[in-house]
């Protein structure tokens, strides 16, 4: 099929699927929610209706009008990015694609009655429904930490307003004080995040406030692109960055933010700013669907079908899959796979084999990029790797720079998969 | 067909290389190919008191990295190439010389390519007389990755299925813009199938450098190359 999207605009939906909508299956025309506009959601959505060509009703659920990326926002903390180039509308997925677009809360699922309803009030009726909230805190997972101290000690793992506070918070650091960061156990959206926030906040600092420090406390003996991280740390911020591992005593850390101290194994330090990243779970609505295995929701990986529910698919962070990183590539990987998975069972559309891939581009310092990416497939039982690779310690700064021009480029490419 | 056919040509030139300290010379006829070099010369300047034009001299130019004059002006492609780490030994110029599009995307040398391998052979034997110790050179080659999988003509001739190209396609748009912007990450619409299908072969094959795409083509099968082919060079 040859796609013009620029013909493929609002009121041409119509015109457009008399001429190419597949043929439904079943009776009336179907209805899709998705619930969650992030890489998953937005995605789904988009090739969902792009596909279907005004044969299946597509809704997307998302709170936010402005969403910004979690990917990238650490560059925006390092000042390599403004906060309004991470923003993206809906309005192309309303205008160009047909989507209706709900600025809502989900906060019910009827899986009998396949119903969602809506904080507003509002109920949505769906034949498939695909679940893409991303993910959530565990509750007590940082000792002395929870949701209303967030302003005290930022996680940032949502970007936006935090992603503002944390970086105001590091700007306003005195000269020569204290930052720690407590990172997440395993498993938690985007494993090299923390460490590119690292070296960010570090960028930051030298530049800013060369004598202060960073503490990062961590429950995990070893971490995404370990080596590439800690050579350029060395390399860019030597003897600012101080990581605690578990076996110092990483694993055993309080908080208080009224006081503003960090306990790590019964060392209790005063710091002037705090990023407390907790345990995290699947997004609520999944919790609240009743199709968690413990903190996430298993699915399918040949077609991202939730293990108890066939008609729900969940996407991304919120979703157990088997080998796949929770990243927004990730996600936006998976997201195709279940919008063909649901156009097939919806439409008379072809299913072909699943493909899945991933690549977490991390910058180190200024032009020093680093990627790792692998190639997974679908088997029964989970989504497994392939083949992958990893940029190597002491690659040329040129080779770095590349990496990171392509990952400006991977940025404009995702997004305008996600939202047109 | 005209790559893999250039390729074994040389290959076959290289293994002699142990027995004959010749075999520099059986690249090709350097006599023949300062013939062939006249539709080079447009543009490339090559000898003593060389200097840049449309393109860059090309003194010098065996076993040099890409790109690596600063008074000269690159195309974005080939600054990518040198990036990656390409090198122009044998195998690379063969390779672009049979169509450089099919080698490095973007690049700037409007050139269809030399199809005969007899052709490409001869010219690369003329410039490596302008490249210093020329009877090292074809030594130093077979260092470079050997051609593991030939590309048979059923594999070019495969007309590829553009519903699966365009599910296929889902993965490349991650990062490849189909409206064809250009942010960093290369521009993949309105191919030739031809040279769509080599350059994903020579991702396969690892001869173009970059490992994202050498390994998301490493898993693609030839008839979804073809697919991709289709589905890609359809789109404006």
């Amino acid at each position: 099929m040859k796609f013009n999207r620029r013909s493929f605009i609002g009121t041409g939906v119509a015109a457009a699927a008399a001429l190419q909508a597949p043929v439904v299956l079943g009776a009336g025309k179907p209805r899709v929610v998705v619930i969650g506009g992030g890489a998953g959601g937005a995605t789904a959505a988009r090739y969902i209706a792009k596909g279907a060509a005004g044969a299946i009703d597509v809704t997307l659920v998302e709170p936010t009008r402005s969403y910004y990326t979690c990917f990238f926002s650490n560059l925006y903390i390092g000042g390599f990015r403004e906060l309004s180039s991470i923003a993206h509308s809906y309005g192309k997925l309303a205008s160009e694609y047909g989507i209706n677009v709900v600025h809502d809360w989900a906060v019910g699922i009827d899986r009998d009655a396949r119903t969602v309803s809506l904080a507003g009030g509002g109920v949505l009726p769906y034949d498939r429904l695909i679940l893409s909230p991303g993910i959530d805190f565990v509750d007590g997972s940082v000792e002395g930490w929870d949701v209303s101290a967030q302003n005290k000690m930022p996680h940032a793992y949502k970007a936006g307003s935090q992603s503002e506070l944390l970086k105001a918070q590091i700007e306003a650091m005195p000269e020569g004080g204290v930052f720690a960061m407590v990172a997440p156990p395993n498993p938690y959206r985007c494993p090299p995040g923390p460490y590119e926030r690292v070296s960010m906040i570090a960028h930051v600092l030298k530049e800013r406030n060369p004598t202060a420090k960073i503490i990062v406390a961590d429950p995990k003996d070893k971490f995404s692109k370990m080596a590439l991280f800690q050579e350029g740390w060395g390399l860019h911020y030597d003897g600012m960055v101080d990581w605690i591992g578990p076996e110092f005593g990483g694993n055993n850390v309080s908080v208080d933010p009224e006081a503003m101290t960090v306990t790590i194994d019964g060392e209790v330090t005063k710091v002037d700013a705090c990023n407390v990243i907790p345990a995290q779970k699947a997004g609520r609505i999944c919790e609240l669907a009743g199709i968690n295995d413990g903190n996430w929701a298993p699915v399918d990986g040949r077609t991202m079908q939730s293990r108890v529910d066939e008609n729900i698919h969940v996407l991304g962070d919120a979703c157990a899959q088997g080998d796949m990183p929770k990243s927004g590539f990730s996600a936006n990987s998976q997201a195709k796979v279940a919008a063909m998975a649901v156009r097939a069972a919806l439409t008379d559309s072809k299913m072909f084999p699943a493909k899945f891939s991933n690549t977490c581009w991390s910058l180190i310092g200024t032009n020093d990029g680093v990627k790792v990416g692998a190639t997974y497939e679908a088997t029964e039982e989970k989504i497994a790797k392939v083949d992958g690779f990893i940029s190597a310690t002491g690659e040329s700064a040129e080779l770095r720079q590349a990496t990171f021009e392509e990952s400006i480029g991977w940025y404009a490419g995702i997004t305008s998969d996600m939202f047109g | 067909m005209r790559y893999a056919g250039g390729i074994m040509v040389i290959w076959a030139a290289l293994e002699s290389a142990a027995q004959a300290d010749e075999t520099a010379l059986q690249i090709g006829d350097a006599a023949r190919g300062a013939e062939v070099f006249q539709v080079c010369a447009q543009c490339h300047q090559v000898g003593e008191g060389a200097s840049h034009g449309t393109g860059p001299h090309l003194n010098g130019i065996f076993d040099r990295k890409v790109a690596q004059f600063d008074d000269f002006d690159y195309s974005q492609g080939i600054l990518r190439a040198r990036r990656d780490g390409m090198v122009w030994d044998l195998e690379h110029l063969d390779a672009y010389l049979t169509n450089p599009k099919t080698l490095v995307s973007g690049t700037n040398m409007e050139f269809a390519g030399l199809s005969d391998p007899k052709d490409r052979g001869d010219v690369l034997a003329y410039l490596r007389s302008f490249s210093a110790n020329p009877q090292n050179i074809p030594e130093a080659a077979p260092t470079a990755l050997k051609q593991e999988v030939e590309l048979p003509p059923e594999v070019l001739a495969m007309v590829g299925d553009p519903e699966y190209g365009e599910y296929l396609s889902t993965e490349c748009t991650t990062c490849h813009q189909l409206d064809g912007d250009y942010d960093g990450i290369p521009v993949i619409t309105g191919w030739l199938a031809e040279d769509f299908v080599l350059a994903m072969h020579a991702y396969k094959q690892k001869i173009r450098p970059h490992p994202v795409m050498q390994m998301m083509a490493g898993r693609l099968a030839d008839d979804e190359i073809a697919a991709l082919a289709a589905y890609f060079g359809a789109l404006e």
